[in-house]
């Protein structure tokens, strides 16, 4: 198991940095790195495209109508249930927090937590943000090695989980090894309440609940796009460069550079 | 000579009040075409007059030639002028389709306009909510306003909970490219095609 382990994050390192050859030509490097981000991360876009496409119809058959009837519930269950889904990915953020060096915001999510769980009976009314407890932020493994420098690596489309890079399925797998309380507890713990079909089902409502909130947009989007999976692909790594910088607007698209030049009027 | 002085100073005091009383402020702009599109969504009338009557609106507020360069990317100083001429026509079909269309889907969203967040002369940030409905959450939209006419502003960029629909595009236009030896025939045809169907 401990070489298994050892042999997964050299494997990690491996995708997700960009290593120079001795014998390159620094200046085809540079070219190559500054032409375009899909260009040089997107090293399995043949299989990707073939899982993107695997997952669409997935989407077609199973979660896109399961997400309908979850629409059709009335909102304050729909609601009490996105509340107790984030309560629960507390367990992870929280973590994360302590990792990225975010003590006080450990500390906040901590707190945010005790009451949801207590006061907001297992996290079905979102007290915290009743008291005027700051914005929620998820923070996940893959965020927290980021922050640490790690390089997103190539991108990949995983089945039936969706989008992802080498380094975020990296923060994925530490989940299942140990870094998700609620796994641990639920699918190795000795207890009667949790299991890990509990586990799996908390993770499926997890999926539903963001696809039945971006029902619409998605679908405006698909239908609005001339090569979807490029455009999943550019969402998906904007999201993740925003999340890891912890900021509202992503710092890359802040870059006047690119505009500057292009004066029409 | 005071009588100089003080027709140049007035002079310069009119030529202030005039310029600032025809510069529109970018929170503004944003307020008023938002306005603008939301009365043609809550209007009574079908789905093609209301994207017509959207595809005047960006017509007159988005810099979609501005857009167009910036979605064609690093491509676009190897295209002449002709080839540019065409880009920028295919690319306003494009756009005006895919923006309109999108819009039509909502019946009266309601955005409020925020704050502002000047970055130099030439652009300002404008931070806006749409708001929360039964069934979607409240969602942040920060529009990129480029000002160098204060006169004029346009639309550059719309940021959807922090992402960028230009950057998007861009990188959607450069995926169809790297697909066809970054061909730029390629594109005029899927442009093209988008338009038309």
């Amino acid at each position: 198991m401990k070489n298994l382990f050892k042999a997964f994050f050299i494997l990690i390192f491996i995708f997700s940095s960009n290593p120079a050859f001795a014998g390159s030509d620094g200046n085809i490097e540079l070219t190559k790195k500054n032409k375009k981000n899909q260009t040089t991360e997107d090293c399995f876009e043949s299989i990707n495209r073939a899982s993107f496409a695997f997952n669409q119809g997935l989407d077609k058959v199973i979660f896109k109508p399961i997400a309908k009837g979850y629409r059709k519930l009335p909102s304050p269950v729909r609601n009490g249930t996105s509340n107790v889904l984030d309560n629960l990915s507390n367990l992870i953020t929280i973590p994360n927090n302590v990792l990225q060096g975010d003590l006080k915001e450990a500390g906040t999510n901590s707190a945010r937590l005790v009451i949801n769980t207590t006061l907001g009976i297992f996290g079905i009314f979102d007290i915290a943000d009743v008291l005027g407890f700051p914005e929620y932020q998820k923070e996940d493994y893959g965020q927290t090695l980021g922050s640490w420098g790690l390089g997103h690596g190539c991108y990949l489309v995983l089945p039936v989980l969706g989008p992802s890079t080498v380094r975020d399925t990296a923060g994925m797998f530490v989940n299942v090894m140990g870094g998700d309380p609620y796994y641990r507890i639920s699918v190795n713990g000795n207890n009667e309440y949790l299991d890990g079909e509990l586990y799996a089902a908390t993770k499926m409502l997890s999926g539903i609940d963001f696809r039945a909130k971006n029902l619409e947009s998605l679908d405006n989007l698909e239908e609005n796009s001339m090569d979807f999976y490029a455009s999943v692909k550019s969402l998906y790594l904007q999201d993740r460069e925003r999340k890891i910088a912890n900021s509202k607007i992503n710092l890359e698209d802040m870059d006047e550079s690119d505009w500057e030049e292009i004066e029409t009027k | 000579m005071k009588n100089l002085v003080s027709f140049i100073l007035t002079l310069l005091i009119y030529i202030n009040i005039t310029e600032s009383s025809l510069a529109i402020s970018p929170d503004v702009f944003i307020q008023s075409t938002v306005n603008r599109a939301s009365q043609v969504l809550s209007k009574d009338i079908t789905k093609d007059e209301k994207i017509n009557q959207l595809k005047i609106i960006a017509k007159e507020t988005v810099d979609i030639k501005g857009v167009g360069f910036y979605s064609l990317g690093p491509i676009r100083k190897t295209l002449d002028k002709k080839e540019l001429n065409y880009y920028s026509n295919l690319f306003e079909k494009y756009f005006l389709k895919s923006f309109s269309s999108r819009l039509a889907e909502y019946t009266n969203p309601e955005i409020e306009v925020k704050t502002k967040e000047i970055l130099n002369k030439n652009y300002t940030i404008v931070n806006s909510i749409l708001v929360s409905t039964e069934n979607r959450p409240e969602i942040k939209i920060d529009w990129r306003v480029y000002t160098k006419n204060p006169d004029n502003p346009l639309i550059r960029d719309l940021i959807i909970e922090g992402l960028s629909l230009a950057r998007t595009q861009k990188e959607e236009f450069a995926s169809i490219l790297n697909s066809n030896d970054d061909n730029i025939e390629a594109l005029f045809k899927t442009l093209k095609e988008f338009s038309q169907n």
